[in-house]
């Protein structure tokens, strides 16, 4: 019994929108998906992570998936979702939550039917994606959710990030002194 | 992890524990000597070590105990003296059991070196222990008569899974004598429905044998917390074989526990009593049988008011993480609650409303004992520290007594085991630095033995430790010049005695003439502030030059939960801890300009952070801000906000890993409204304030 969901969950896929784009994430990191709630952000820490929100009172940070991949600011709609998901940090299971336009279908896809990832011409880092898959003749882009959430994408971006909305010159004598 | 390594690890666990306990009583037993109930527990910690020891592939822990058991059997009869060297030795050999359990690569040979050391010197207290080693016979018991012992041995249901066999404690307790034993299979199930590694049989045995209570209960003593055992002497054998009245069939059920009296009682009535059968067979009359009765009944009180009261305390090991798991869903029901407060607050419905009313009251009591479990005593830690005194001591030359008190004084887990080092580092100062030598003691005309107090006390919502030593004091010229030197004041600086004295927690400071193995390695007393402070804590010195010094440590009960005041800056709420709130004012509006971030409160100049400005939050501060003036390192320090909202009892949460580098926040809380409010680390905020020059 457990061998097979083991072998149903490697190949079933979270579906989901970033700007009219279609992007998947294996079902196995995806622990829920909520509505978009409030999201309290956390001052002095880069702007693609909005901040956090109470999950059955755990605060749980939310990355904009969008931000994050220079497609601007997600805007907040009926369809907005977060997508929890369990990624490991530095080892560590941690949970995290994804901002998207909206979430479609857990899509079932055999190995065969996934390409590995194009080597240019996609949008985001060709190490985030595991492969390509298509649904119709729309193709799916398939993340890697450790690579795009680990800890030197969250804490270099972060020192960037700090840069860029800290007044001038604070950031960096901060950064001395810790 | 293999089942092994986990019997491993539980052994690991359980033996460190019995380490402390044998350290605590080894140090007690320095003071009184004679306590036949410390030796008493001395044996039974080694006893024990060496059992499980044995029996978890641990041997050269076992055989080692069992040399140093063998020794302390002795004192435990009567054939050997405790006394100083015995108890150095003894000590070490606690240590070297320590290193055995967790050995250290590379360092075999040291340790199997210092082991024949010690052996070699325990050797000393009993030359026949070596000759014969294992099989020295039972000292010779007084003579006593034959006791009868009623046992009952019922195992827990995992007790094969630790690797014991019932049947071999059964034959050890045969050893000792005559054993009849009556096994009770009435919780085997059915064969369909048994599980072959479970324990479903207990046994009700009577034992009669020579042997004292405390070595039949030693045949148990291995698998103690596996099972339950009661053994119960119920006859000593002292009396003839005449007088001996034997027990009724009710007696004997009611002291087992199977049956209460009250049963019994019932039972009883509905039999005839011998009274009324023999009243009524008209064979004695019946006035004389109440007779009878009145003086069975006054024997019997009075034979009751000799039966000492028996209570049982009781106690359960539970993993700390299930008690974290605990705390933090009573967090989360403390928030629903206060959620559906509000939401009930907005309806007229009077059921609803004393609903509330009484989920808020359970609530608060389920808070309240929910976090008093995780209170521990904060005199488990003392017998650490006694050690560490007697043996630094004995490093410097010098005769120091530690007196503790408050040893019963409950601090959250967490707290205790964070406040470790700290202390140890306190300690240890007043040691070195503190308390001075025999000798020149002596010339002061103080008594050459050193003390140092280390007590703790509630004192409100909060724990003070004292650390009070009757050595040289605090210099506070020495400190002043070292202080104007380092370029920590100005040399113009008008401080007060205990400003200078709280000096010594600045980075950089240590008036430590010479470095010694102790103190004075850099690591300073800053290190030892900023670890309280971690803690929510507060760090002070005052000190009587020439008569000694205290250092005050002020501790929060628990970091779970703080009392908090809610404000508002921007969009987003934050909430700065009470304990360190001031006093609220509106920020004038001549000093908000662009100039110095000063006010001026009656008179005194208070420096102010704009959170708005420090954290980046857009939009346009109100007409009128507010300042929290707050208390951080002895200094005032102002936080500008929009807006101050209210008190706010704060259940803290992680912001978890990826936040960690954020600085000037120590958390988040959950609101009424089920959002997330940040809990400012308003020390940590005004340090990052000032480093980057603001």
């Amino acid at each position: 019994m457990a061998a097979d969901d083991a072998t149903l969950n490697d190949n079933q896929y979270l579906t989901f929108v970033l700007e009219n784009e279609l992007f998947a994430l294996n079902i196995g990191s995806v622990r829920e998906v909520l509505e978009l709630t409030s999201i309290t952000k956390v001052p002095r820490t880069p702007e693609f992570i909005r901040g956090v929100i109470n999950l059955r009172g755990r605060a749980v940070p939310v990355v904009d998936l969008r931000m994050k991949f220079g497609m601007g600011e997600t805007r907040r709609t009926v369809n907005t979702c977060i997508i929890i998901v369990e990624v490991e940090l530095d080892g560590e299971a941690t949970v995290l939550g994804a901002l998207a336009d909206s979430v479609q279908e857990v899509y079932e896809m055999e190995s065969s039917q996934i390409e590995p990832p194009p080597r240019m011409g996609t949008r985001i880092k060709a190490e985030f994606i595991t492969g390509m898959g298509k649904s119709g003749d729309r193709f799916i882009v398939i993340l890697d959710i450790n690579k795009v959430f680990s800890a030197e994408e969250l804490s270099l971006a972060a020192d960037a990030g700090r840069g860029q909305t800290m007044p001038e010159g604070r950031g960096v004598a901060v950064d001395a002194g810790a | 992890m293999s089942q092994d390594d986990m019997h491993r690890m539980a052994f690991r666990e359980e033996a460190a524990e019995l380490l402390g306990e044998l350290e605590a009583s080894l140090l007690a037993l320095e003071g009184q000597p004679g306590d036949q109930d410390l030796i008493n527990r001395v044996f039974r910690a080694m006893h024990t070590i060496k059992g499980s020891g044995a029996m978890f592939g641990f041997d050269d822990i076992a055989a080692f105990t069992h040399e140093v058991e063998t020794v302390f059997d002795k004192v435990r009869n009567g054939l050997l003296q405790v006394s100083k060297t015995l108890l150095d030795l003894t000590l070490s050999a606690r240590d070297h059991i320590k290193t055995l359990l967790d050995p250290a690569d590379g360092t075999e040979a040291a340790v199997e070196q210092e082991g024949r050391r010690i052996l070699e010197g325990l050797r000393q207290f009993s030359p026949e222990a070596c000759a014969e080693s294992r099989t020295s016979p039972p000292p010779p018991e007084p003579a006593r008569g034959v006791a009868t012992y009623r046992i009952r041995f019922r195992p827990g249901p995992h007790f094969y899974a630790t690797g014991n066999n019932p049947l071999h404690f059964l034959e050890d307790a045969a050893a000792l004598g005559t054993m009849r034993g009556y096994l009770h299979t009435e919780a085997i199930p059915c064969l369909e429905d048994i599980d072959p590694e479970t324990c479903h049989a207990w046994w009700d045995i009577v034992l009669g044998a020579k042997s004292s209570l405390s070595q039949v209960q030693d045949v148990f003593s291995f698998v103690e917390d596996d099972c339950e055992l009661t053994v119960d002497l119920i006859d000593d054998g002292e009396a003839g074989p005449d007088t001996g009245i034997s027990k009724r069939l009710g007696e004997i059920l009611v002291e087992r526990g199977d049956l209460t009296p009250d049963d019994l009682a019932q039972a009883l009535a509905a039999q005839k009593r011998l009274g009324t059968v023999l009243a009524d067979s008209g064979l004695v009359p019946k006035a004389k049988v109440e007779a009878a009765l009145v003086e069975q009944e006054a024997v019997r009180d009075i034979r009751k008011t000799r039966e000492p009261a028996v209570e049982t305390a009781s106690s359960i090991r539970v993993a700390a993480d299930k008690l974290d798991d605990l705390v933090d869903l009573v967090g989360e029901l403390v928030i629903v609650q206060s959620q559906i407060k509000q939401a009930v607050l907005g309806t007229n419905d009077p059921t609803l409303k004393s609903l509330a009313e009484h989920l808020e009251r359970l609530s608060d009591d389920l808070r309240d004992s929910t976090l008093g479990i995780r209170m521990l005593p904060i005199g488990s830690t003392f017998g650490r520290y006694r050690r560490l005194v007697r043996d630094l001591s004995a490093e410097l030359g010098k005769e120091i007594d530690l007196v503790t008190s408050g040893e019963e004084t409950e601090l959250d887990k967490t707290v205790i085991e964070r406040l470790g080092d700290p202390l140890v580092h306190l300690l240890r100062n007043s040691i070195d630095h503190g308390v001075e030598r025999p000798d020149e003691r002596r010339a002061k005309g103080k008594p050459p033995r050193g003390t140092v107090v280390l007590s703790a006390e509630h004192s409100g919502g909060s724990v003070v430790i004292r650390i009070v030593d009757d050595g040289r004091g605090l210099d506070p010229t020495a400190i002043r010049a070292k202080g104007v030197e380092r370029g920590l004041v100005p040399h113009d600086a008008e401080l007060s005695d205990k400003e200078l004295y709280n000096l010594i927690f600045l980075p950089g400071f240590s008036t430590a003439k010479a470095v010694t193995s102790v103190s004075g390695r850099g690591v300073g007393m800053d290190v030892v502030k900023r670890s309280i402070e971690s803690l929510r804590g507060a760090v002070d010195i005052d000190s009587d030059p020439g008569r000694g010094a205290t250092i005050t440590v002020r501790l929060p009960l628990t970091l779970a939960i703080i009392d908090g005041l809610q404000i508002q800056t921007g969009r987003e709420c934050y909430v700065a801890p009470l304990s360190l709130v001031e006093e609220c004012v509106d920020l004038p509006r001549d000093e908000a300009g662009e100039g110095d971030k000063i006010i001026n409160l009656r008179g005194e100049i208070v420096p102010y952070i704009r959170l708005r400005d420090f954290f980046g939050i857009d939009g346009r501060p109100p007409d009128v801000e507010q300042v929290v003036v707050s208390s951080v390192e002895g200094n005032r320090v102002g936080l500008v906000v929009d807006r101050v909202i209210g008190e706010h009892q704060t259940v803290i949460k992680s912001l978890g890993r990826l936040y960690r580098d954020v600085e000037g926040l120590a958390g988040a809380t959950i609101k009424g409204d089920g959002t997330m409010a940040l809990i400012l680390d308003v020390p940590g905020l005004v340090r990052a304030a000032v480093e980057s020059g603001n």
